[in-house]
């Protein structure tokens, strides 16, 4: 069923489902700052209700192919597609994103959501009801009148997830949602994810913990220097990994190429 | 919606100040700083206002000034003191007629020390002259006031080019009376002013009059009606009455009895009138 | 020494006594300069707003351009509203020179920028915070500028005290466009000028104690304001 194909010019792979067609295509996505790739021939699809988690050490690119997926950074080169076609504002309106410092209105919690589901479309009627709901899911309701920005960090994280998630998009980015969250605090925000994935969310999440790419992930893929370094299904490939940048972080060891070794000695 | 609103609250304004809301019958006057701020038209304006009905609001500015205002047809009357300015205006057609009011007169004031020796002198020019030869600070108010005029008219009968000396010892405030006489005093500087503004001016230190008397010292005020031939919407009736009534026995005689500490201000002199 | 306890004795004897005349030239003052600002706000905000939030060709000389125009010199605001308002100027038929009208123009043209200019600098700061958020959110542009400035209603409050305090401090251009005409376009500034001119220092000062108290007080529930929102993390 899934198949991690190898492009042997580049060293790149494309996650793959031969089923349906992807929600999400990244093609030949690149981005170049100031002369430096900061992000080269990265390939990959998402699909409908499958959890994604872009791992890599720091600096590789994680946030930034994030970013460019969304649509937060514009890429310089390649084609980022939605169901097939080229990103438009309503296929914004289908996706959703959660930061790691989660960005809160100066506002309280409940108009926060409102805040969200008007920017989103929501007729006014229903706003109140729906952020009613996401409050719920969050256990958050005994907060509603609360300052948001008075909230603990957890609280602030699951605030911005129910806010992502009350605009009900179909794929949701993460990244790093539980940074510089405690274990319980993590665990809150873990099981929100977990639920939408339920409710049929796509889920597309940095993170830099292998424990939680294991916990959290069907697929993952490896930057490694703003290239796919390997991709494939989770399970598998963290057990097993089959590219040297990521046996050498799953094992702890700072990984630098020989090339680039070699290069520096001279 | 929010940019019509604005406007609206624009045009609320406007119309709150408008001539078609305002109930009050009024007009204005372009006056000097001088019969403001001797108290003058703050003792006689509300003896007309009771008798007639009409506010007078005045804006009291240097009199080049409250020309170059009228000018503009930014007010009904014109009471000033620079009587060559005023007959200029009339002849320019901005004003109906020009009609003596009253008098006073300009007096040189000084620090008691005297520095350039002209107290008791009756005669200003030689005054003047003997002031510039000293070169003791002189603080004029350089604003092409009444006053003003009449100074630049001494020292020129006086053979002194002030302009030349201008920021030595001849210093020109640019501003009106009442600030030219503050900085005067703080300065030590010698000052030409009418008689009224000195009388009731409240910060003279030690200052004295030191020489007054001299009939080219003589300051007489004008009346004007702005003319309605220049700009209509001039308010020429009300205007009239208030300038008849200036200039008949009862206004004059207002003029005549006001009075600081005793001494009378201003002297009326209008022209009899049927 | 004594002069300066002279002065705070006749200020203070002026606001015990209160007599109708000063309660007028306060009255006047306060409501000149709170419409004024009122309105200032009603465009600077969104103006300032505008510039700060979007991206459009031109906006660097837009922001210097705010920038510059907070230092209009009121007589040149006063001279430019008297020319405009004179008989003889293009707004002449509305007869609104010598008005409060004319005053609160005058001080509306002087505030703006101000606003503007600060407005500008407090949203841009905000929408750089928020700006990751609003693009993910798919926030329009008029949600996006509202949102900014209601999120930054407690610093542009400031905002607008610096407009009030320039505005009820201002005397160059209310002189011009009002004419400090007794009992209708006299305020506080206006007094302190003419008091001034007649030599009456003392009285010119205890009108400018007065005026510095209601400012005082102004600014104080404002900042009183201000600190209950700081709880609230709102600032």
């Amino acid at each position: 069923m899934f198949s991690g194909s190898a492009r042997s010019k580049t060293g790149a792979f494309a996650v793959s489902q031969s089923l349906d067609p992807p929600l999400l295509a990244a093609r030949d996505l690149a981005l170049t700052v100031r002369g430096e790739p900061l992000l080269r021939n990265v390939d990959l699809d998402i699909h409908a209700a499958r959890r994604l988690m872009i791992l890599g050490a720091n600096g590789a690119g994680k946030s930034l192919l994030l970013r460019c997926l969304h649509g937060l950074t514009r890429r310089t080169g390649g084609g980022v597609y939605w169901r097939g076609r080229p990103m438009d504002r309503a296929a914004r309106r289908a996706q959703a994103m959660v930061f790691q410092r989660p960005v809160m209105l100066r506002r309280s919690v409940l108009s926060n959501l409102l805040f969200a589901l008007g920017a989103a479309g929501v007729r006014k009627s229903e706003r109140r009801a729906r952020a009613q709901e996401a409050l719920e899911q969050a256990r958050l309701e005994h907060l509603a009148r609360r300052p948001a920005r008075l909230l603990s960090g957890g609280e602030q994280q699951r605030l911005a997830l129910a806010r992502a998630l009350a605009c009900r998009p179909e794929i949701l980015f993460l990244d790093e949602p539980t940074a510089s969250l405690d274990p319980a605090a993590t665990l809150a925000v873990e099981q929100l994810i977990s639920a939408a994935h339920s409710d049929g969310v796509a889920i597309v999440m940095v993170t830099h913990e292998a424990g939680q790419a294991r916990r959290l992930g069907d697929d993952i893929v490896f930057l490694h220097r703003g290239a796919v370094a390997e991709a494939g299904r989770a399970a598998h490939c963290l057990s097993a990994p089959s590219s040297a940048p990521l046996q050498a972080w799953l094992e702890g060891r700072l990984y630098l190429e020989e090339t680039r070794l070699s290069a520096e000695k001279r | 919606m929010y940019v019509r609103a604005l406007c609206a609250a624009l045009l609320a304004l406007i119309l709150m100040d408008a001539p078609s809301v305002a109930k009050e019958r009024y007009i204005i006057v372009q006056s000097t700083t001088s019969t403001q701020n001797s108290g003058l038209l703050d003792h006689i304006l509300p003896l007309f206002t009771k008798k007639s009905g009409i506010a007078v609001r005045v804006v009291a500015v240097g009199t080049g000034q409250a020309i170059k205002n009228a000018r503009r047809g930014d007010g009904d009357v014109l009471l000033v003191h620079a009587k060559a300015a005023e007959e200029k205006f009339v002849a320019d057609g901005f004003g109906v007629k020009r009609f003596d009011v009253m008098y006073n007169d300009f007096v040189l004031v000084g620090p008691p020390s005297d520095p350039a020796g002209v107290r008791g002198m009756r005669d200003a020019v030689k005054a003047l002259a003997k002031i510039a030869k000293t070169k003791t600070p002189f603080i004029s108010r350089g604003d092409d006031s009444g006053t003003h005029k009449a100074e630049l008219r001494l020292w020129r009968k006086a053979g002194v080019d002030v302009a030349a000396a201008s920021g030595g010892w001849y210093r020109e405030t640019g501003s009106g009376m009442g600030a030219t006489l503050n900085i005067g005093v703080a300065m030590s500087g010698y000052i030409l002013t009418d008689r009224a503004t000195w009388i009731s001016f409240g910060n003279k230190r030690d200052y004295k009059i030191l020489v007054a008397g001299d009939p080219r010292m003589f300051n007489q005020y004008g009346v004007i009606l702005v003319s309605a031939k220049k700009h209509p919407h001039v308010k020429s009736a009300m205007g009239r009455q208030f300038i008849d009534w200036l200039l008949s026995a009862e206004g004059q005689a207002a003029i005549g009895a006001y009075k600081i500490g005793g001494r009378q201000l201003f002297f009326p002199n209008a022209a009899p009138r049927k | 020494m004594s002069e300066i306890g002279a002065i705070f004795r006749a200020a203070f004897e002026l606001i015990l006594r209160w007599d109708s005349n000063l309660g007028e030239i306060v009255t006047l003052s306060l409501y000149v300069t709170f419409f004024a600002v009122a309105l200032a706000c009603c465009i600077g905000l969104p103006l300032g707003a505008a510039v700060g939030v979007f991206r459009f060709p031109g906006r660097t000389a837009a922001t210097v351009l705010l920038n510059t125009l907070m230092g209009l010199p009121p007589v040149v605001v006063g001279l430019g509203v008297y020319l405009m308002l004179s008989a003889s100027g293009p707004l002449g038929p509305l007869r609104l020179l010598y008005t409060p009208t004319a005053m609160i123009i005058a001080q509306l043209v002087l505030v703006t920028p101000i606003i503007a200019a600060l407005a500008r600098q407090i949203t841009e700061d905000l929408n750089r915070e928020y700006a990751d958020q609003f693009t993910s959110l798919g926030v329009g542009p008029f949600r996006k500028l509202w949102a900014v400035l209601w999120d930054g209603r407690y610093s542009l409050l400031t905002v607008a005290l610096a407009g009030f305090g320039r505005a009820v401090a201002e005397v160059g251009a209310v002189m011009i466009v009002g004419g400090n005409i007794n009992h209708v376009t006299r305020v506080m500034t206006t007094s302190i000028a003419l008091e001034t001119s007649k030599g009456n220092l003392n009285l010119a000062l205890a009108l400018g104690v007065v005026l510095l108290a209601i400012a005082m007080a102004v600014n104080a529930v404002a900042m009183a304001v201000r600190a209950s929102a700081m709880r609230a993390a709102y600032v």
